[in-house]
């Protein structure tokens, strides 16, 4: 078991599942010559050359749509776009063609792509490249949305996602890429459905996923260790469809639930998490849910205006607090 | 092409007019529902195009108005027509509609009903017919207003800088939906517009089929043999509104009726006529055989076959049963 950083898990799976099949391929801007602008794709231009890792154009809806007809003939593309901001301008190929095909076509053609981009608020940079976009893509039916939190999952959801016979959206995060974690040695698999239980506990539920897991584990302690509040952490690793089970199971444990999410709260991960309480074991709550969510603005450039735009552990510990009592 | 072919040809026109025409009755009598896009006055472009193609070995994709190309890739015309009467029996088991109607079995990739959505899919197909080795091609058919979507410019840069092995045919009929080229399209022959990406292109005549066979000749075989992608503009013209629910309102009768006076079907006809390889009472026992087909075999077919099992609601969105979505037969998430 290595230690390894979250970029060179994802690199790691991308080598082994490209030398694993010739019809595996991966694009998007800057991937190949220039290695990747989180160095996901380093190394792999020279060892399988421009036909396989493919430097696009700055044309995110084209090269997506590319991408998405290629895996009508059995390529598995792996496409990057850059920054979740742009995959705005591709959703018409994501949302209109690689997810509807094979319903549209009575299950005769199927769109086997992976599509994995970095989204949330990194140091400064701004509205337009701070986009958080898990919401847009739970919404979208027929497609598969994962979001890994530590190196593992980023190595073995890509291996599954590769392989896998639906289109899979991989929500990554800019801050993570050089995040260490503890990866197997040999090959393995992450399912792309479920979710994870990051810390056992008994007193309230902590919801996250992507980089909110690690806001909930750093409360979590905070709030054992000065509180006295034992938290459990579920990690919320698939987000479409999301773990009807695994949240039913935990807050029937803990009859209490925080929802933490970097996004804006409106029509996204808090709402539909509380909704699936609601319907799956409202009486089991001693508690109505909380959301921790980020303020409902663009995101502001200057630090200390963002920083106060997204929720971080102190307003996870908070929200624990005033629902404990304590 | 000989005269047996030239009947042929003729023979396909006709039955796709009639069978378009009866799509026509079926949306009246409201047995098709939902929006109908209908070919008759182009038939030329997607006969003459296909029959220098290799159908069901080559990949076509299009736009909304696309029955008469899937049944030149090999669909079944009574699975088309049940597709339009959303029926169990359908290409796509009634879930597509006319709109989509895919064959994948023939290599017909689908109607899409985006804009301009099957310009990338289209470079994608060919980037996977390259990367695999075959000597397929990819054809994309789309009108000229589709050429004004982002998806356009952003395909065919790909297309030429990979040199992917995809022809695209516009067929010009002169209205995006309802508004004339002139009014919303800067350069009005479209075969000028590809230059900006380095494309070869041709503009010709789309009425008449002996014409647009021999350009698309020259433009399959220059895609075929390597050299990259290629652009063919046919002038056409449809009879029809955009849409069943289109008014049809925005072109003068004067120009309807000079278009109609160049029919593709006529001008086959009366050329081979006068070269005395048909006669006209060919012609109509011709057409009489395609309406008994159409009415007492396919029209019938789609009639009385079931309805989907409202119960398969769910079924198609995901792959059934796929191993790695739960971590995969090797042994999941360690």
């Amino acid at each position: 078991m290595a230690e390894i950083r979250f970029w060179e898990a994802i690199r790691r799976a991308h080598d082994e599942e490209m030398a694993n099949d010739p019809l595996v391929i991966a694009m998007g801007e800057d991937i190949g010559v220039a290695g990747g602008t989180y160095k996901a794709t380093q190394g792999l231009y020279d060892k399988y050359g421009p036909e396989r890792i493919i430097d696009t154009p700055i044309s995110e809806n084209g090269y997506t749509g590319l991408g998405i007809g290629a895996s009508f003939l059995g390529v598995r593309p792996i496409i990057e776009i850059m920054s979740v901001n742009f995959a705005w301008l591709a959703l018409d190929q994501i949302a209109n063609s690689a997810v509807k095909v094979r319903y549209m076509s009575g299950g005769q053609l199927t769109a086997p792509v992976v599509i994995r981009s970095p989204g949330g608020t990194a140091h400064q940079l701004g509205a337009q490249h701070s986009a958080r976009m898990e919401k847009v893509f739970m919404g979208i039916a027929g497609l598969r949305v994962v979001t890994p939190s530590n190196p593992r999952q980023a190595y073995g959801m890509l291996k599954s996602a590769v392989r896998c016979n639906d289109p899979v959206f991989i929500y990554e995060h800019e801050l993570m890429y050089n995040m260490k974690g503890e990866v197997p040695d040999a090959e393995f698999f992450h399912p792309l459905v479920g979710s994870e239980v990051a810390r056992e506990g008994k007193d309230v539920t902590l919801f996250g996923y992507n980089i909110s897991v690690h806001w909930c584990l750093e409360a979590a302690k905070l709030l054992a260790d000065k509180h006295g509040i034992n938290c459990e952490v579920v990690d919320l690793y698939c987000l479409s469809p999301l773990d009807r089970a695994g949240i039913k199971k935990s807050v029937s444990k803990t009859h209490r639930a925080v929802i933490v999410e970097e996004a804006e709260p409106a029509v996204g991960v808090g709402a539909e998490v509380m909704a699936i309480i609601n319907e799956e074991c409202f009486f089991e709550l001693d508690a109505a849910p909380k959301r921790v969510s980020a303020v409902n603005i663009p995101i502001p450039y200057n630090h200390a205006l963002e920083k106060a735009t997204i929720p971080h552990a102190k307003d996870v510990v908070k929200a624990v607090r005033a629902m404990m009592g304590k | 092409m000989n005269n047996t072919d030239k009947k042929r040809l003729l023979r396909d026109m006709l039955f796709s007019r009639r069978f378009e025409e009866h799509c026509y009755v079926g949306y009246v009598e409201r047995k098709i529902g939902g929006f109908l896009h209908l070919y008759p006055g182009q038939e030329a472009c997607a006969h003459g195009v296909m029959a220098a193609a290799k159908p069901g070995f080559d990949y076509v994709i299009t736009g909304y108005r696309d029955h008469v190309h899937a049944m030149l890739s090999g669909a079944d015309p009574k699975a088309v027509m049940a597709e339009l009467y959303g029926k169990e029996t359908g290409t796509c088991k009634g879930r597509g509609g006319s709109m989509h109607i895919f064959d994948v079995e023939h290599r017909f990739m689908g109607g899409y009903a985006l804009v301009g959505g099957p310009f990338p899919l289209a470079a994608g197909m060919a980037k996977a017919i390259k990367l695999k080795g075959g000597e397929e091609i990819a054809i994309c058919f789309l009108g000229d207003a589709a050429n004004n979507q982002g998806s356009f410019h952003e395909a065919l840069n790909m297309a030429s800088v990979w040199k992917l092995p995809v022809l695209y045919v516009c067929e010009n009929n002169l209205y995006g939906i309802g508004t004339r080229i002139d009014r919303s399209t800067a350069v009005l022959d479209q075969y000028k517009r590809v230059a900006g990406y380095n494309i070869p292109s041709e503009q010709v005549d789309g009425q008449d089929i002996e014409i647009v066979y021999k350009a698309a000749q020259k433009a399959v075989d220059h895609v075929r043999s390597g050299k990259g992608p290629y652009f063919l503009e046919l002038m056409t013209y449809r009879y029809r509104g955009h849409s069943m629910s289109d008014s049809n309102t925005y072109r003068s009768k004067d120009e309807e009726k000079e278009w109609i006076e160049r029919d593709p079907i006529n001008i086959l006809r009366e050329r081979l006529i006068k070269a005395k390889v048909l006669t006209m009472a060919e012609f109509k026992a011709m057409d009489k055989e395609i309406l008994d087909e159409i009415d007492n075999q396919i029209v019938p077919f789609a009639e009385q076959s079931p309805e989907p099992d409202v119960a398969e609601l769910e079924k198609y969105l995901f792959a059934e049963n796929d191993p790695w979505v739960t971590g995969g037969a090797q042994g999941g998430a360690s």
